[in-house]
C-alpha cells in the first residue's frame, strides 16, 4: 500500500469536496422519495429520512397515471431507437460498401442535417404534424416519432464502423454469390454489434429524455411522456416534495439501468466524435 | 440457397455482381428512408422557417402578408439584445465550470489513488438524469420555503436566498443546475481521452521525475486538448439549445432574467396560447446562424488538428 503523503491526502480532500455537490442531488432524489411530511417540512430540514415512508411512492401512482406515462415513453423511445438503428444501418451500408453517383455530395447532405438545430425547425414541424392531425389520441405516438426516424449521427457512426471491414471481405462475399442483402445482415451487422449497440443506447437516451417536442405536441394527458408528466407533477404538487421526488426516483430507474449496465456503450457512442 | 450471380468486371476494375446499375439502384433504395425523413422533417421545414420569418401572421398563427425583413429589423431592440446577452452569459456560466471542473476531477483521478473506478462512476452518475428529472430535483432543492438549499443556509445562520425569483440570482442558479447535469458527460469524455493517452508517454515522464502538477500541465492537459476543444464546442452548442431547465425552473423569469434565445422562440410561438410564428421563426434563423458559426469553429479546429498530427 502506498504511503499517505500530504499531496495524496490533498487529492482525497479535493475529490471528496467535489463529490458532495455532485452526489447530493442524486442522494436527495432517492432519500426525499421516502421522506415523510415531517422530514421535509422540519427545520432545520432532515438530510436523512426518519424512516422508509413508502406512501410517497404509492401516492404518486394515484396522483398521476405514472404507469401510463412509462408506457408512452417506452413506445416513443423504443420506436425511435428501432427505426433509427435500422435506417442508419441501411444508409451506412450504402455509404461504406456501394458505388453510386454523387456519393460525397449525398454524404455532405447527411452531415448538413447535423448542423440544423431542432429548435430552428420546430415551428414548421409542429405546424405540419398538427395539420396532419397527429396531436390527438393514439395518433400522438406517430407525431412523437415521425420526425426522428432517421439520423445522420447514427449513419455517420456506423459508416465509420463498416469502413473497418477489409474490402476483400466484400468482394469475397459477392463472388460467393452472397449478395449485398445477405452480406449486410449475415456478416456486417453481426460483426458490428458493439457499434450498433452504441448507436442504440445513445438514440434511446436522447429520445427518452426529449422535452421540447413532447411538451408542445401532446394534448391528451393519456399520451403524455414521462418527462413531461414529471414536470407537470412538479408544477401541480409543489407543496409535496416527497411526492415529486418519488416520481423522479421512479422515472430514473430505466436510465440508471442503462448507465450502469450499458456504460461502455455510452462512452463509445458519446465519445465517438471526441476521439475521432 | 440463391443461385450464384453473374460476376463481371466494372470499368474501375473491381468485381461487382450484376453491374453498377444494380448497385446504384440498391444504394438509392437503402438511402431512401433516411433521405425521406430528412427532406420532410429537416430540409422542407428549414425552408418554411425562412418563409415564416419573412411573413406576418394572424393571432392563430396562420401566415399572412410578406413583410420582408421586418421581423429581423425588430430585433434591433433592447429586449432582443437582452435575450442575446442572457444567452451568452448562460452559455458561459454553464460551459466553463462544467469543463474545468471535469478536467480537475479527471486529473485528480489520474494521480494513482485507490478506488478510481468507483469514484469515476460516482462522478458520472448525474448522467442518468434527464434535463427534466434533474430540473425537477433542483426545483425542490431551490424551493424558497421548504427547499433544502435555504434550509442548510438557515442552519448556518445565513439569510434565505430567493434562488429562482431574484433576477440577479436566477440565471446563476439555473446555470449551476446545468453544470451539474453536464458534469457526468464531461467526466466520461475526458476519462476516455485520458485512457487513450499512450502509457509509455506517461511512464517516461514519471521516470523523468514529473509528478502531480508538472505531469498534468506538461503531458496530460496538452494530450487532452482535442477532447477539451470538443467538449467546449459541443457543450456550447448544447447550452445554446437549453430549454427544459429554463421551462421547469423559471419559465424565463423573473423579469426575463433567464429568457434565452431558445426560450424566447418557445415563448413567442407556443407559450400562453401565443402563436407569433413569424417573429419566432426570425429568432430561429438567428439561432441557426449562431450554431453554424459554432460548427465552423469546430471544423476549423479539427482541420488544424488533422494538419499537425
Amino acid at each position: 500500500m502506498k504511503k499517505l503523503r500530504p499531496g495524496r491526502i490533498a487529492v482525497y480532500v479535493v475529490l471528496t469536496l467535489a463529490l458532495i455537490p455532485v452526489l447530493f442531488p442524486v442522494y436527495y432524489a432517492f432519500a426525499g422519495a421516502v421522506m415523510g411530511p415531517g422530514d421535509l417540512a422540519s427545520y432545520p430540514p432532515a438530510l436523512v429520512p426518519s424512516g422508509l415512508h413508502w406512501r410517497n411512492v404509492t401516492d404518486v401512482f394515484s396522483t398521476v397515471p405514472l404507469g401510463r406515462f412509462y408506457l408512452n415513453s417506452a413506445v416513443q423511445a423504443g420506436v425511435i431507437t428501432l427505426a433509427q438503428v435500422v435506417t442508419s444501418i441501411l444508409a451506412a451500408y450504402a455509404f461504406a460498401f456501394l458505388r453510386m453517383p454523387a456519393r460525397a455530395a449525398t454524404f455532405a447532405l447527411f452531415l448538413a442535417t447535423l448542423m440544423v438545430p431542432w429548435e430552428t425547425i420546430i415551428i414548421p414541424n409542429y405546424l405540419a404534424i398538427s395539420d396532419w392531425g397527429l396531436t390527438r389520441g393514439g395518433l400522438t405516438y406517430l407525431g412523437l416519432v415521425l420526425p426522428f426516424l432517421a439520423s445522420a449521427f447514427g449513419t455517420f457512426l456506423l459508416r465509420q464502423a463498416f469502413l473497418q471491414f477489409p474490402t476483400e471481405l466484400r468482394d469475397a462475399a459477392v463472388i460467393d454469390g452472397c449478395g449485398h442483402w445477405r452480406l449486410l445482415w449475415r456478416i456486417v451487422v453481426p460483426l458490428s454489434k458493439p457499434s450498433i449497440a452504441a448507436v442504440g443506447v445513445y438514440v434511446f437516451l436522447s429520445a427518452w429524455n426529449q422535452y421540447f417536442w413532447p411538451l408542445i405536441l401532446i394534448r391528451d394527458t393519456e399520451y403524455q411522456t414521462l418527462q413531461i408528466g414529471i414536470s407537470q407533477l412538479n408544477d401541480a404538487e409543489a407543496a409535496q416534495p416527497g411526492l415529486i421526488l418519488a416520481g423522479v426516483a421512479l422515472s430514473l430507474l430505466p436510465t440508471l439501468a442503462v448507465v450502469i449496465f450499458g456504460q461502455r456503450y455510452i462512452v463509445r457512442g458519446l465519445t465517438a466524435g471526441a476521439l475521432r | 440457397m440463391s443461385p450464384p450471380l453473374v460476376v463481371e468486371r466494372s470499368p474501375s476494375g473491381a468485381t461487382t455482381t450484376s453491374g453498377p446499375r444494380r448497385e446504384r439502384a440498391l444504394s438509392w433504395l437503402l438511402l431512401l428512408p433516411s433521405v425521406a425523413v430528412f427532406a420532410l422533417f429537416i430540409f422542407w421545414p428549414l425552408g418554411r422557417t425562412l418563409y415564416l420569418s419573412t411573413h406576418g401572421n394572424d393571432i392563430f398563427g396562420a401566415p399572412g402578408a410578406y413583410v420582408g425583413l421586418d421581423h429581423y429589423a425588430d430585433m434591433f431592440s433592447a429586449s432582443f439584445a437582452g435575450i442575446l446577452a442572457t444567452t451568452a452569459l448562460f452559455t458561459l456560466i454553464s460551459v466553463l465550470p462544467a469543463v474545468l471542473g471535469a478536467l480537475l476531477v479527471v486529473l485528480l483521478l489520474e494521480s494513482r489513488i485507490r478506488g478510481v473506478r468507483v469514484l469515476r462512476t460516482a462522478f458520472a452518475l448525474p448522467f442518468a438524469f434527464s434535463v427534466a428529472t434533474a430540473s425537477v430535483v433542483f426545483a425542490v432543492i431551490y424551493n424558497p420555503a421548504i427547499g433544502i438549499a435555504n434550509g442548510l443556509l438557515g442552519a448556518v445562520g445565513v439569510d434565505r436566498v430567493d434562488w429562482l425569483t431574484d433576477p440577479s440570482i436566477a440565471l446563476p442558479a439555473v446555470g449551476a443546475a446545468t453544470v451539474w447535469m453536464n458534469l457526468g458527460y464531461n467526466v466520461l469524455v475526458l476519462s476516455a481521452g485520458v485512457a487513450a493517452i499512450p502509457q509509455e508517454v506517461v511512464e517516461a515522464a514519471r521516470l523523468d521525475g514529473a509528478t502531480g502538477w508538472r505531469l498534468a500541465t506538461g503531458i496530460t492537459i496538452p494530450l487532452l486538448s482535442p477532447q477539451l476543444f470538443f467538449l467546449v464546442v459541443v457543450s456550447t452548442i448544447h447550452a445554446l439549445q437549453s430549454f427544459g431547465q429554463i421551462h421547469i425552473l423559471t419559465k424565463g423569469g423573473p423579469d426575463d432574467a433567464t429568457s434565452t434565445l431558445v426560450y424566447s422562440i418557445y415563448e413567442r410561438a407556443f407559450a400562453y396560447g401565443s402563436s407569433d410564428f413569424g417573429a419566432a421563426s426570425a429568432q430561429a434563423v438567428v439561432l441557426l446562424l449562431i450554431m453554424l458559426a459554432c460548427t465552423a469553429v469546430q471544423f476549423g479546429i479539427l482541420e488544424r488538428r488533422v494538419h499537425y498530427r
